[in-house]
């Protein structure tokens, strides 16, 4: 009907009359919808960043050492050291059916590795096709990770970790390049891409230079492998694999299945399940903070609608008396919250997704961990969709039922109001 | 309507054409004032019949119900038994949006303490019950300028109602009052707020307005501004003590 017109009208006017509150109103809803917006979406941000961090050294892997015999057993003295050799890894892929991946790892320390006039003494390893998957080490595009070729030619090639490469090459191209390591010249042919990595038992992989493990024998001379790292067909199948490393290996090395101690194992699902646990703590207790938000801005949206048509009982009495429908009074104040709504979530949430957005350029220009710890924030719509309703509808209630009150009293009591 | 009288052969309960109903025709009528724990009886059995183009002062001691009598027949407010009929129509039985649309057009109602709205100018508060009966924009421009001019203020339309003396105020209101050409213009104590040379400049305008043709109801404390009117009617405990016309020799 024309009476549309007629509350346009009248919201117009009020809105031109209330302009501070109206700001006022407008800012809480755009800060509370601000501040949930980037609370969950950093939130999110950090508990995936936390996840694949803690799958960064590798998913559901077991990294074993050699210990050193606990028991007595088979006419063996206690305290014996174990070594592990290379054949023990075909040993084991030969008799553990549980077992799906497996490589031997070999490491030295302190070696110069240089391209050009830079030298940087750097750990190497000796490693087979396998790690990589293993690891979590891919390389990045226009490279490869070391492949069973290289392997069997032992071949003087270097896969490098990411640090070493910029510490070495900078922004420049390091596949196809030759480096020295300890004045022997090999081939880059791929370069780690960056990760995030939360756990490591022998440095950080970015600092890593890989190469063949036949070649490491062949520069170094070296025979026992540092340890081994293996991986079962299912996860579910972990603590069976365990089980059949202690049988095989202590078959072959004459100790105890049961002695804990011949074996030292780290065991990263054993990890993850304290990273989730983490993970799921920081979403209860993001959640709980955003609740909390949440609650204090629709308080602050209310208080300020309620204060105000509360103020106005008088004033409503005023229009009734002169004639205007509930419908006029109660009309504008809707279209007053949808308003008030519309523009405040708007604005929140303009800023919040330039907030994140500034934030991921910020994160892509700069090579800070604990930035990049922070992880992409994500913006979730209905977070904020729902945010968003939930202070318009407060604040349009808190404003709604005092104006209901005074429209549906006689406008000679609403006048008596002071 | 008449339709139906043809049909039927009754009257209606309609008076003839020839004499117009009653502006204000009351009937046993009460209030009782609920307050929870005591009941106030503001009103106990009131017989009022106003005729078209009076002009009628309603006075008596303080708490005697002569505001709860000028709301109920304002439409401010309901009786609590009786019969009111406003212009030929039974009150009793409009729902809210029907009451508000007879406050809008056939009530004008002059306060004490003016109401107007504070923020908005004496323009738009004039304006309001223009907006309110859905009238248009040259329509409500042209009636609120003639207003101001019969008021005296159209120098002062833009302005603020802060920003005006009380005399000044109670004029805005009285424009706003007359805005949709109500057939019952009706003021609770409008002097009262001001003061005596204002008092008189406003009781003035209402002897023009009922000169002019228009039915008025007022309220007063002051003996000499009822005697202004052309007939008084006297309260006392909820009760019309006395009625009767203006003495001009007295
Ligand atoms: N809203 C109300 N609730 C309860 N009692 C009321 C209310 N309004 C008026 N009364 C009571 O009703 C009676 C009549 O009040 P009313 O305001 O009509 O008197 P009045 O004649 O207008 O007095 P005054 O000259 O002081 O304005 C008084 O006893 C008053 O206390
Ligand atoms: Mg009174």
């Amino acid at each position: 009907m024309l009476r549309l017109g007629l509350v346009w009208k009248l919201f117009r006017r009020a809105a031109h009359i209330q302009r501070k509150r109206m700001a006022m109103t407008v800012a809480a809803i755009a800060w509370g919808t601000l501040s949930i917006v980037l609370l969950l979406s950093f939130g999110e941000g950090l508990k995936r960043n936390f996840s694949r961090g803690s799958r960064g050294l590798g998913e559901g892997i077991v990294v074993v050492w050699p210990g050193s015999t606990g028991i007595a057993y088979a006419g063996f003295p206690q305290g014996r050291n174990l070594t592990f050799m290379p054949a023990d890894v075909p040993l084991l892929r030969a008799s553990i059916p549980e077992l799906g991946l497996a490589s031997a790892e070999m490491i030295r320390w302190g070696n110069n590795v240089a391209y050009g006039r830079k030298t940087f003494s750097k750990p190497i390893k000796g490693v087979e096709p396998t790690y990589g998957e293993l690891r979590n080490q891919i390389p990045e595009p226009g490279g490869r990770f070391l492949n069973e070729r290289d392997e069997h030619e032992k071949r003087r090639v270097a896969f490098l970790g990411d640090n070493v490469k910029r510490e070495l090459f900078g922004e420049r191209e390091a596949v196809g390049e030759t480096i020295l390591i300890n004045q022997a010249p090999f081939t880059v042919i791929g370069v780690m891409a960056k990760k995030i990595q939360m756990g490591a038992y022998s440095g950080m992989d970015q600092d890593h230079v890989l190469m063949p493990l036949s070649t490491f024998r062949a520069i170094t001379g070296r025979t026992r492998l540092s340890d081994f790292v293996v991986r079962a067909r299912t996860p579910a199948e972990t603590p069976e694999l365990k089980r059949q490393l202690f049988e095989v290996l202590g078959g072959k090395y004459r100790f105890d299945p049961e002695d804990e101690r011949a074996l030292r194992m780290w065991d990263t699902l054993e990890t993850q399940k304290v990273t989730i646990n983490i993970g799921l703590g920081i979403e209860i207790f993001l959640g709980m903070i955003g609740a909390l938000t949440l609650l204090i801005g629709g308080v602050g949206v209310a208080n300020i609608m309620f204060a105000v048509v509360k103020h106005r009982t008088r004033e409503i009495g005023v229009q009734m008396a002169m004639g205007a429908r509930r419908s006029y009074v109660l009309g504008p104040l809707v279209v007053e919250s949808l308003f008030l709504t519309a523009v405040g979530g708007g604005i929140g949430v303009a800023v919040g997704v330039g907030v994140v957005q500034l934030l991921a350029l910020v994160q892509s220009k700069s090579n800070s961990d604990a930035l990049q710890f922070l992880g992409a924030p994500t913006f979730s719509p209905g977070v904020a969709l729902t945010t968003i309703l939930l202070l318009g509808g407060i604040g349009f209630l808190a404003g709604f039922f005092p104006a209901r009150r005074a429209v549906s009293i006689q406008p000679a009591a609403a006048l008596r109001y002071e | 309507m008449n339709l139906f009288v043809g049909r039927n052969g009754k009257k209606n309960g309609q008076a003839a054409p020839s004499s117009p109903p009653p502006i204000i025709d009351m009937r046993g009528l009460r209030k009782v004032y609920d307050t929870g724990a005591i009941q106030v009886e503001a009103l106990r059995g009131i017989e009022l019949v106003v005729q078209p183009r009076e002009f009628v002062a309603i006075v008596g001691p303080s708490g005697s119900g002569k505001s709860t009598l000028l709301n109920i027949v304002g439409c401010l407010d309901v009786p609590s038994e009786g019969s009111y009929r406003l212009d030929g129509e039974e009150v009793a039985e409009l729902d809210l949006d029907e009451l508000a649309d007879i406050r809008n057009r056939k009530v004008g109602f002059v306060f004490q303490s003016f109401n107007l709205l504070p923020q908005i100018t004496a323009y738009e508060n004039v304006e309001m019950p223009l907006l309110f009966k859905g009238a248009g924009a040259r329509e409500r421009r042209e009636r609120v300028g003639w207003l101001f001019e019969q008021v005296g203020l159209a120098d002062r339309m833009r302005h603020k109602p802060t920003e005006l003396s009380g005399g000044q105020m109670q004029r805005v209101a009285i424009a706003r009052a007359l805005a949709c050409e109500p057939a019952l213009i009706l003021a609770d104590e409008p002097t009262g707020n001001l003061d005596t040379s204002s008092g008189q400049d406003i009781m003035s305008l209402f002897e023009q307005l009922a000169e002019k043709g228009h039915t008025l109801v007022l309220i007063t404390h002051d003996a000499a501004l009822a005697r202004r009117t052309r007939r008084i009617v006297r309260l006392q405990d909820g009760l019309i003590v006395e009625d009767g016309p203006v003495s001009r020799a007295a």
